[in-house]
This record gives C-alpha cells, sequence and structure tokens, in this order.
C-alpha cells in the first residue's frame, strides 16, 4: 500500500476534487492519497466525490485553516 | 437532475459530466469569505450525482476554455458571457468523453425557450452540429418538440416518456422534481456563471482594456471575484481585501503584486496590479489608509510590500472618502 500526498492547499473549489479525481486515478486499489486543502468546502466536497465513486475516506482532520483528507482507493474502477 | 432521472427510470445507465471552466459561481465566493463560511457549501453536481447514485466525472477545461470566451463565433449575450458558444463547447467536450469511454449518446436538461440565447429553435441545432452530436443529443425535456433522435429512433429510448416542455417558466421543472421526490434541488440556471453577471464583466472588460490584449490566466479570473477593484490610473489598479477571509486569500498572491498594509492600524491587504510609479504607490497608500480603521487618523502607517521580498514603511494622510470618484471603482 503507498501513501501519496497531493498538496491543493490554496486551490479553490472543485479544484481539489478534479485533482483528487485525477490523482487517484493513477494509484491503484488499496492505496491512500493524503489531499492537503485550505477551502473549507473540500470538508463536503472530497468526500462526496468519494462516496459516489467508490472510494473511502479513512481520515478527516481539520485544523485551524488547513484541511487534511486520506482516501483510500475502492474497489471500483477509477473515476 | 431532471433529464437523467428521466433517462435513469428508462433503465438507461447515466453518469454526469461536469466542466470547470474557471468562471463557475458555486463555492468559490464561501470560501474566500469569512462570513459565508457557515453557508452551505455544497456543490451542486456532486449533490445531484449523489441523489442520483450515479457517479459525476468533473473536468477542468479552464485552458481551453479561453477559446470559448475570448472569440464566440456567435457573440455574447448581455454582458461577457458567450453562451451559444459555450453550450457548443460544453457538448462537445460531452461527445468527446463519449466516445472515449464507450457511451451511447449524451443528455442534457435544456428546454426549448427557456434562454434567450442558447435554447432558441433556431439555436438548439446549432448545438447538435457545431458539437458534432448531432442527432445523439437528446434533451428529454422538450423532446416531443424536437426531432426524433437516434436513440429514439434506436429504441433505446421510449419517445412516449419524453416531454413537451417549453417557455421560460420554471413551474413545470418543478412539479417534475415534486413528482419525482425531490424538494430540494439546485437553484434554475443563469447564476452559475460569472460571465452572466455585469459587474464581473466590467471587470473583466477593463482587464483586458489595461492590458491591450484579450488574454487571461485562471489567475485573473478568480481576482475579479474577491475584493473591490478601484483603478486609479490607466496603468495601475488596486485590489482591497473587504474582511478577514479576502485578505487572506489575497495574501496568497504577496508573491506576485506589490501588496500594500497599514501597520499602525488594522486595515485591509491591498493587491497593486500594474506598473505604479513612486507617486502611484503614494496614492495606493492613502486609498489604503483610506478603507482602514484609521481613516479618520491624521497619520496611517502603511507597509509596502514587494513581489521580491523588499518591504517600505510609508506614512500617508488617509484619502478623503469623497475625493474618491466614483469612475475608479469598477
Amino acid at each position: 500500500m503507498e501513501e501519496i500526498v497531493l498538496d491543493a492547499r490554496n486551490l479553490l473549489c472543485p479544484l481539489p476534487v478534479i485533482r483528487t479525481q485525477n490523482t487517484v486515478k493513477l494509484l491503484a486499489k488499496g492505496d491512500h492519497l493524503r489531499v492537503l486543502c485550505t477551502d473549507p468546502g473540500a470538508a463536503h466536497d472530497i468526500p462526496a466525490w468519494c462516496r459516489i465513486n467508490g472510494h473511502h475516506v479513512v481520515e478527516l482532520i481539520q485544523r485551524d485553516d488547513e484541511i487534511a483528507i486520506v482516501v483510500r482507493v475502492g474497489a471500483t474502477a477509477p473515476a | 437532475m431532471l433529464a437523467a432521472r428521466m433517462m435513469l427510470d428508462q433503465g438507461i445507465h447515466v453518469e454526469g459530466i461536469n466542466f470547470f471552466t474557471g468562471f463557475c459561481v458555486e463555492g468559490h465566493t464561501h470560501a474566500i469569505r469569512r462570513r459565508d463560511r457557515d453557508k452551505d457549501k455544497r456543490n451542486n453536481a456532486l449533490w445531484v450525482a449523489e441523489n442520483l447514485g450515479i457517479k459525476l466525472h468533473i473536468i477542468d477545461v479552464i485552458d481551453e476554455y479561453k477559446h470559448v470566451v475570448l472569440n464566440p463565433k456567435h457573440g455574447y449575450g448581455s454582458n461577457l458571457n458567450p453562451c451559444l458558444d459555450c453550450k457548443g463547447f460544453m457538448v462537445g467536450k460531452a461527445r468527446q468523453w463519449m466516445i472515449e469511454n464507450g457511451f451511447d449518446f449524451i443528455v442534457t436538461g435544456e428546454v426549448l425557450g427557456q434562454r434567450p440565447m442558447s435554447q432558441r429553435r433556431e439555436t438548439l441545432p446549432v448545438v447538435a452540429r457545431e458539437s458534432g452530436a448531432e442527432d445523439r443529443l437528446l434533451r428529454p425535456l422538450s423532446a416531443r418538440y424536437l426531432e426524433p433522435t437516434l436513440p429514439e429512433s434506436k429504441g433505446w429510448v421510449n419517445r412516449d416518456q419524453l416531454l413537451n416542455l417549453s417557455g421560460r417558466s420554471r413551474k413545470p421543472q418543478i412539479a417534475l422534481a415534486r413528482r419525482f421526490g425531490y424538494s430540494d434541488y439546485a437553484q434554475p440556471a443563469g447564476g452559475c456563471c460569472f460571465l452572466t453577471d455585469r459587474n464581473y464583466s466590467r471587470k473583466l472588460a477593463d482587464l483586458w482594456q489595461s492590458r491591450g490584449t484579450r488574454e487571461y490566466e485562471l489567475d485573473d479570473i478568480m481576482l475579479l471575484k474577491v475584493g473591490r477593484h478601484l483603478r486609479p490610473k490607466r496603468n495601475f489598479k488596486l485590489i482591497v481585501g473587504r474582511e478577514e477571509g479576502e485578505n487572506r486569500f489575497l495574501s496568497g498572491y504577496r508573491d506576485r503584486f506589490t501588496f500594500l498594509q497599514t501597520t499602525s492600524h488594522e486595515g485591509p491587504l491591498v493587491l497593486v496590479d500594474g506598473n505604479p510609479d513612486g507617486d502611484d504607490l503614494q496614492l495606493a497608500a492613502r486609498v489604503t489608509a483610506r478603507f482602514s480603521q484609521g481613516r479618520r487618523a491624521e497619520r496611517v502607517a502603511v507597509r509596502i510590500g514587494n513581489w521580491n521580498g523588499s518591504t517600505d514603511t510609508v506614512h500617508v494622510v488617509p484619502l478623503p472618502a469623497d475625493t474618491i470618484p466614483r469612475d475608479w471603482y469598477l
């Protein structure tokens, strides 16, 4: 299992979701992607995108103005 | 949402595509302005997809979209909105995605006569033709008023179950949503693109005029959504943060712009876009002081920072509000 870090800080939604989507395409089932964001909308949008596309949020930490979301790539074909 | 739901009810496998042009209204202002942070921050496309139980693909078309904004073959609407070209472009991109992913046809929620530019009887065929989608483009909400498309003639879709909606009223769609059991839905179209906004379009036109070229980068069009924009002189413009969230957002650009901030009083972060000389920066400092808590003070200290890291502090008399000409405001 691999953990990749995606820096999406200072990007506004939906760019953090687009970057997450495009990075997940390159990963294998079970890999972890840690997405760092500052847009509070990402805390809603990335989990919603994961639910729709069969991936799993295993951790969501919001500290001050920064959010870290860890996504486990799911069983479905990458979106 | 309604068109997709009608297809799902006919047993069709549907996946959603949402294009991000950079001009989308949703999300950004919520993210930037502190006072908006408690507002609902849902992304409508994701929300709809989740409610329908379909996948959604969000596609970044920022660079390709520039050609649509800068050279619209069919011209602009009442502002800088190139709606007909935009529709043709997006359906064309959807067609490309359809081919690459093994899908058979495209569905949109367009309604005949709903929009003045892109959804008239004369322009619906233009979108189908110029996008290359031709008869693989189905508009289920108005299909009964239009020629049968390939999915109908092939029997993939039952035309008898499609609708004959037309006109500007949204009441039939609202009634249909209720019939499907939806009490919550995205606000009807028109407010989802900054290019339809008069104030935004004026700022974009000013950007092009001041640079002498009709070009833009993503940061340019993002910054037009933030702060007060004042152009005291042709060679420079000021972007003044209106509150904490905007100040924080603008501070992310300090490595690319000259910036000003009051140090003796609470005040906004101000970016300078253009090529100001020394006198211009003095004027910019007085404007910065004017929008600070020190607007009535005799002197206000203003730090002027350069993108290369150098800083200087000046002490200025705040510009009286009534000496800021109205036409400085963009």
